[in-house]
């Protein structure tokens, strides 16, 4: 099958959906399909094979943060350029709702398109005001998927119809065979995540530490990711600091490594999570897992079945959670088990199988994809011809 | 001459926008078309597994019995009962693969294993079917709802579009996606 996918973010930039969009990438040319990905990228950034570049993304101010987009006239060109090059069968957009390369290739396409939507923000006003342009745009589509049944909930409540949910997927198999590291054992608590980002919740971690270590005196926090250490530890008794480990960013590896050797990780989130991939990741490499009950957390864990569950923000409950389970080594084997066992339906093997359904039941009985003749039509009468 | 300029001006505009509006609409129609064949290429497909293992003598008499009936129910039905053929069928097969013995038995039978496999991915793909299909009716229906396209009858002929209502929950055993099929 010749399959496109749109992502909307910079390939360069870190972040979820790329590696969501690499791995489906990878997978899907392990079986034997020709895949090409759209992605935003500078012309030095060197890419994959299969990744085409659809130009620099800009930095504007969008929906209250700095956003890297793509639009105007050039990107629109290189997109429609894309599709009447690819003869793809099926399309698949990552974001289509957000004004960048997801929103111009629904625009710009016609046939079989799958859509992913990742995120679940609240409506913002600016949709609500684009909303007769975004329509026709998403109307397109002939298959919606969402990440998680949280996703699909605010998607069905913001734009009408219905999806299917599929989650992200992850090599369980990467994190499940990696090796412990013993600099990393023995009482020791994980996490993971942007530092000085408190939506990742740390500040919640930080405050509930002191407690933990009131019970459990010989239990380390590591801390893996990005950001201002000394401003993490601020808030904590200068005598518990040394209880900390940072461990600043971590390669691929390190994490799996991390993650099998920690004995509980904590998910501290306090909100804007649709999926929590990191929660996946955790439980592939064997780690039992605590988190705070987000919708998206709460159905990765399947309602509290294969890893505990605290009260969101609240540093007392999680304390008491994580004394609980730092003394109960049957409750941590039990967690381990469960989330082994819970977590294959994430594996790509699963996911990928669910995903070319996707796509063979929108090519059945459809043309394949091609170029939209009104919206070309349109743009050559504005004169765009790049 | 002016006041005709302008005239001329709005109903070039109107126009336009009526026939981008026809054209939207017409692709919504497609878009019914393509979701509703492969909807009933998932059905069929079902039906013709379900009917399979119904006729090979796997399952005990009764059990094969019911679902024999309940496939060619679903296969032969006509298109207002269909809803409901289908339904039945999805209650057969919960009912037969209600416990997990007779699953083993089919993939057992020679050749089984690939009936399991064919089974598993039918009674999936039904309801992402049925999703996609009734998402685009949802859809053509928003449009069709507009006073311009009800007044200027831009639909034409084409008939008000019907969701396809059934039930479609999977037998438990076979949607079980922590054994990673």
């Amino acid at each position: 099958m010749k399959i496109g996918i749109v992502c909307p973010y910079a390939w360069d930039v870190p972040g979820g959906v790329q590696f969501h969009i690499r791995d489906l990438a990878d997978h899907l040319i392990r079986l034997g399909h020709e895949v090409s990905v759209l992605a935003p990228a500078d012309d030095e950034t060197p890419l994959p094979p299969y990744v085409v570049s659809a130009g620099r993304a800009v930095p504007v101010p969008y929906n209250g943060s700095v956003a890297r987009l793509n639009f105007g006239f050039l990107s629109a060109a290189r997109v429609r350029r894309w599709l009447q090059n690819g003869a793809f069968d099926v399309i698949h957009i990552h974001e289509p709702a957000s004004p960048s390369l997801g929103l111009l290739a629904c625009w710009a396409a016609q046939g079989p398109i799958v859509a992913t939507f990742h995120t679940s923000n609240p409506r913002s006003r600016a949709m609500i005001a684009a909303y007769p342009i975004l329509q026709p745009a998403l109307e397109k589509i002939s298959a919606r998927v969402a990440v998680s049944e949280y996703a699909r909930r605010t998607l069905v409540e913001h734009l009408g119809g219905d999806a299917v949910v599929i989650p992200n997927g992850v090599d369980v198999d990467f994190f499940a065979r990696a090796e412990p590291d013993p600099r990393w054992q023995g009482r020791t608590i994980g996490f993971i995540g942007r530092i000085d980002e408190p939506r990742k919740g740390l500040p919640v971690l930080m405050q509930a530490l002191p407690k933990i270590l009131a019970e459990v005196p010989d239990a380390r926090l590591l801390v893996a990711g990005r950001g201002d250490e000394e401003e993490a530890v601020a808030g904590l008794p200068a005598e518990l600091r040394s209880r900390v480990e940072f461990l600043g960013m971590v390669t691929d590896e390190d994490k799996a490594r991390l993650l099998r050797s920690v004995d509980v990780y904590v998910a501290p989130n306090t909100g804007g999570e649709s999926f929590g991939i990191i929660l996946v990741e955790a439980m592939s490499a064997g780690a039992p897992v605590l988190a705070s009950d987000l919708d998206a957390f709460a159905q990765v864990l399947d309602q509290g079945e294969a890893g505990e569950l605290f009260a969101n923000e609240d540093a007392d409950d999680l304390a008491t959670a994580a004394v609980r389970l730092l003394g109960d080594p049957a409750r941590l084997a039990e967690l381990r088990e469960r989330g082994t066992r819970h977590v294959r339906r994430f594996d790509w093997s699963t996911v990928g199988a669910d995903i070319l359904a996707v796509y063979e039941t929108v090519t059945a009985g459809a043309a394949s994809v091609a170029a939209d003749e009104a919206v070309a039509t349109r743009s050559r009468r504005r004169l765009t011809r790049d | 001459m002016t006041t005709f300029i302008w005239i001329a001006a709005a109903i070039v505009l109107i126009g336009i926008y009526l026939s981008w509006t026809a054209g939207r609409l017409d692709r919504l129609h497609a878009r019914i078309d393509a979701a509703r064949a492969a909807l009933d290429a998932q059905l069929l497909r079902r039906a013709s597994v379900a009917q399979e293992v119904g006729t090979s003598g796997v399952l005990d008499p009764a059990a094969s019995i019911v679902l024999y009936q309940a496939a060619h129910e679903a296969r032969q039905a006509e298109e207002d009962q269909r809803e409901v053929a289908e339904s039945a069928l999805t209650q057969a097969l919960r009912a037969i693969f209600a416990e997990e013995a007779q699953l083993e038995a089919v993939r057992e039978a020679p050749g089984g294993e690939q009936t399991v496999i064919e089974l598993t991915a039918a009674v999936r793909r039904v309801p992402m079917a049925r999703r996609f299909h009734n998402d685009a009716v949802r859809a053509a229906r928003a449009v069709r709802r507009h006073r311009v396209v009800r007044y200027f009858r831009l639909a034409g002929h084409a008939p008000f579009p019907l969701a396809f209502e059934m039930d479609d929950e999977p037998p438990a055993v076979l949607d079980d996606r922590s054994a990673g099929n």
